[in-house]
């Protein structure tokens, strides 16, 4: 609970021995008509560095819900430290030391990091809650681990790497040995994510056991000592992170041979002035803060742009400007030549414009509607005679794109829900990219989606550059913009710090202008 | 009138909404929505009745109120937290069931359509006898919920996990706080605490009358939501709701302004206020959200 000296190095009960800190064995766990895990294994020796890949879908967070208790599986046993746990809950599972950072924070909004920190497991004076020894345990809790937080102030105010050394601290405040981090590198900045391995290192020096899920294959290879793949909610291979090769893991993910991202230089030469030419945009969020502050930049026909940053910087309020679903207050948007400043999310399309917003299930579909209707949204008035839609029309597009667009399963009246996120984003890419236009903005365009997916996205991609669009791509992940981009512009509080050739751009390059350690290239 | 009269008029008329808007505070905290107070007060205050005629004691009645109450807060807890039941409507077929319940047994025992008979109040009302007469502990009691609610809210263990439950149940979840437990206790005791108001209006009158809560449930959740979800906040909001009703019980011979204008004050200002003119109101993240 409280006491301290949990947090602090301590021989592991049976380590000596070789006991595995963590084995599963057989686990089945169903949801309904669908199996997460079909007899998944798992087995994590103690004080190592263990990677959980695998495609998205693939069982590898409900595997880590069945250790941490979240779920009781339906079959199979779990051991932790040679003691059968199988079926214990969250409480059993946070006493014995085992802490899940989850992918989505865990952290409520409105309460101090320290109240965030002790919640469950508080400090009391008498009847009441001890905030000042809370305040203080946090403090010096953080002090020892390295992961710098402010414990006073409200969670609500941390940026996204101070939120996640919250959430392992808040294991460390419950003495967790046994520490599960769910794809903790996915909002993270380059250095961030340096700092993280630091102390990830720090701690494996300590006798800590660490599992953590991913599938960024040169973390993998970065952070771990040794692998557990899975596919199909099946564990379909183990691997010593000396002996393997990205590839490798990459073939065990999929199933087959995949090619890896990496920049393959088939530009269409950018030819002309851009497509889409944008002057000044500034955009201000609902609190009256500006988020975008004066940018400038032109895509031009047969380019892709790059934009890369940390979340939060002004990049999704800059497309939505762009697309027409947010109010800009100066500046000038053009497509085309076509000043489309102050005009509707219609207009915009009608002029040119294709988008694939960052969020699908906000933006990109209505979940509940069928994927017919699906790729006919916001192109409706095309699908119409007299006001009244074309039924008929509708089906022969759905027909046609879901072919044309490999969408499984091949069932154009099955609602947008059923279908996987890589099929979901593939509606929305069949709809955007499947009707002739000049300038696309693709948010995130393989954001939750599978490696099989992301090949057939980037494919898909490079054949608009190829055809001579011009296309503003905005990704939170570094390798794919990197591998995409013919140029590659920094967002940094809103503005453009640097705009980069492809051939200047390295993640180290890129990496210093994310977090505002370079200063504004005005070159 | 005097200055204390009027203070004293300003009390009575606030206590109910105190009761109510400090048991309401807890429920809404942990993310239930708390329409159904207008329910709990009126089984509290007919189950006082009941319990203050069969045996004569103001204090049975209190005990029989709270239980009542206590009974409601249940049914409203294990329809919105164990069948996850849409919690505005749960709320609201509460307080109808409450209505029609009511007249039911008020037919039965005492074979009346209107009003039971007369039942005892309390004695005395403390150094403002005077002033205060018949209310017993209710106005000490009614002045401590506030303060009392405030305290468990902000400074114990079990007020930090129901913020948590009812801004990000999820995240509560993780550390093993038990969700639904929070809730099923926070909910509870609204509906004790509510009904502690309705018993107040039982004794204070003397009698059970049909319906007699009027829409104080529904003041009180306007205060709730006045007071930005907070119990120090809300019970201001209490006391400057009562204090426009005593005005208007002032005004009322008055022709300068039709008193129905200044009864409306509790509900324009809530609307005020949820439009964000008095700052922003931030619900509990959770609040309504079948989890």
């Amino acid at each position: 609970m409280s006491d301290l000296s949990n947090a602090t190095p301590a021989p592991l009960g049976g380590a000596a021995s070789g006991t595995p800190a963590v084995e599963m064995d057989g686990i089945v766990k169903t949801f309904g008509p669908v199996t997460a895990n079909a007899g998944a294994t798992l087995s994590v020796g103690a004080g190592e560095i263990h990677a959980l890949v695998g495609e998205n879908g693939a069982g590898k967070s409900t595997l880590m819900r069945v250790l941490g208790g979240g779920f009781a599986p339906d079959a199979g046993t779990v051991r932790v430290l040679g003691r059968d746990v199988t079926g214990w809950s969250t409480q059993d599972a946070i006493r014995a030391g085992v802490g899940i950072v989850h992918q989505h924070f865990m952290l409520v909004p409105t309460l101090t990091v320290a109240e965030n920190v002790v919640l469950g497991s508080e400090p009391r004076r008498g009847l009441q809650l001890d905030g000042r020894r809370a305040l203080d345990e946090v403090r010096a809790l953080s002090e020892r681990s390295g992961l710098r937080v402010p414990a006073d102030r409200t969670v609500a105010e941390l940026s996204v790497g101070e939120a996640q050394r919250v959430e392992i601290l808040k294991t460390l405040y419950r003495g967790a040995r046994i520490l599960v981090l769910d794809e903790p590198t996915a909002v993270l900045s380059p250095p961030e994510v340096e700092e993280l391995w630091t102390v990830l290192r720090r701690m494996r020096g300590e006798g800590a056991t660490i599992v953590i899920i991913t599938h960024k294959l040169d973390e993998v290879m970065a952070i771990s000592d040794r692998i557990t793949v899975m596919r199909h909610g099946r564990t379909v291979e183990r691997l010593a992170t000396a002996d393997t090769t990205p590839t490798e893991i990459a073939r065990a993910m999929v199933g087959r041979d995949v090619v890896l991202p990496s920049f393959t230089s088939d530009a269409v030469k950018a030819a002309g002035e851009g497509a889409l030419q944008v002057r000044d945009l500034t955009v201000r969020d609902a609190r009256g803060v500006t988020v975008v502050d004066s940018v400038s930049f032109d895509v031009a026909p047969g380019e892709i742009l790059g934009i890369a940053g940390v979340e939060g910087n002004g990049q999704t309020e800059l497309l939505e400007a762009l697309a027409g679903l947010r109010a800009a207050v100066g500046g000038v948007v053009r497509i085309d030549g076509r000043d489309v400043g102050g005009t509707s999310v219609r207009r915009r399309a009608d002029a040119g414009l294709s988008h694939i917003p960052e969020d699908r299930h906000r933006r990109g579909l209505i979940l509940d509607y069928s994927v017919a209707d699906n790729l006919v949204l916001g192109q409706q008035h095309h699908f119409a005679r007299r006001g009244v839609m074309d039924r008929a029309a509708v089906a022969r597009n759905a027909a046609e794109k879901v072919a044309a667009f490999d969408i499984r399963p091949p069932s154009a009246a099955l609602p947008a829900r059923a279908l996987s996120g890589g099929n979901q984003q593939k509606i929305v890419i069949a709809r955007e990219m499947g009707r002739d236009f000049r300038v696309l903005l693709a948010a995130q365009p393989t954001r939750g989606v599978d490696v099989g997916a992301i090949e057939f996205i980037h494919g898909q991609l490079r054949e608009a550059r190829a055809a001579g669009k011009a296309v503003l791509l905005v990704s939170a992940d570094l390798q794919e913009v990197l591998a995409l981009a013919d140029r590659v512009a920094v967002m940094y509080g809103g503005r453009f710090v640097a705009v980069l050739p492809r051939a200047a751009a390295s993640e180290e390059v890129l990496g210093r202008y994310m977090t505002g350690a370079q200063p504004r290239n005005d070159a | 009138m005097s200055v204390i009269a009027l203070l004293a008029q300003v009390l009575r008329i606030a206590v109910p909404y105190l009761f109510a808007a400090g048991g309401g505070v807890l429920a809404e905290r942990s993310g239930i929505v708390s329409l159904g107070l207008e329910g709990f007060m009126l089984s509290g205050a007919f189950c006082a009745a009941v319990g203050d005629y069969y045996s004569g004691s103001a204090w049975v009645g209190l005990l029989c109120g709270i239980l009542g109450g206590l009974l409601f807060g249940l049914l409203h807890a294990v329809a919105t937290i164990r069948y996850r039941a849409d919690q505005v409507v749960v709320g609201i077929a509460i307080n109808l069931l409450v209505i029609g319940l009511t007249r039911f047994f008020l037919r039965l025992a005492f074979d009346s359509s209107s009003n039971s008979p007369r039942i005892a109040g309390f004695e005395g009302g403390g150094p403002l006898s005077g002033w205060l007469a018949g209310a017993g502990p209710m106005i000490p009691l009614g002045l401590l919920v506030i303060p009392a609610v405030a305290w468990l809210v902000y400074r114990t263990p079990f007020g930090l996990r129901l913020r948590a439950v009812g801004e990000h149940p999820a995240a509560a979840d993780s550390l093993g706080v038990p969700v639904a437990r929070v809730r099923y206790v926070a909910v509870a005791l609204s509906g004790a605490l509510a009904a502690m108001g309705g018993v107040y209006l039982a004794l204070d009158q003397h009698q059970f009358t049909d319906q007699m809560t009027a829409g104080r449930g529904y003041i009180a959740l306007a205060a709730i939501i006045f007071g930005r979800w907070n119990p120090l906040r809300a019970g201001v909001a209490c006391l400057l709701f009562a204090g426009a009703e005593t005005l208007q019980i002032q005004m009322q011979g008055t022709q300068a302004i039709p008193s129905q204008f200044v009864s409306m004050i509790p509900y324009l200002l809530t609307i005020v206020a949820l439009a964000g003119v008095v700052g922003r109101a931030n619900p509990p993240a959770a609040l309504g959200k079948a989890e």
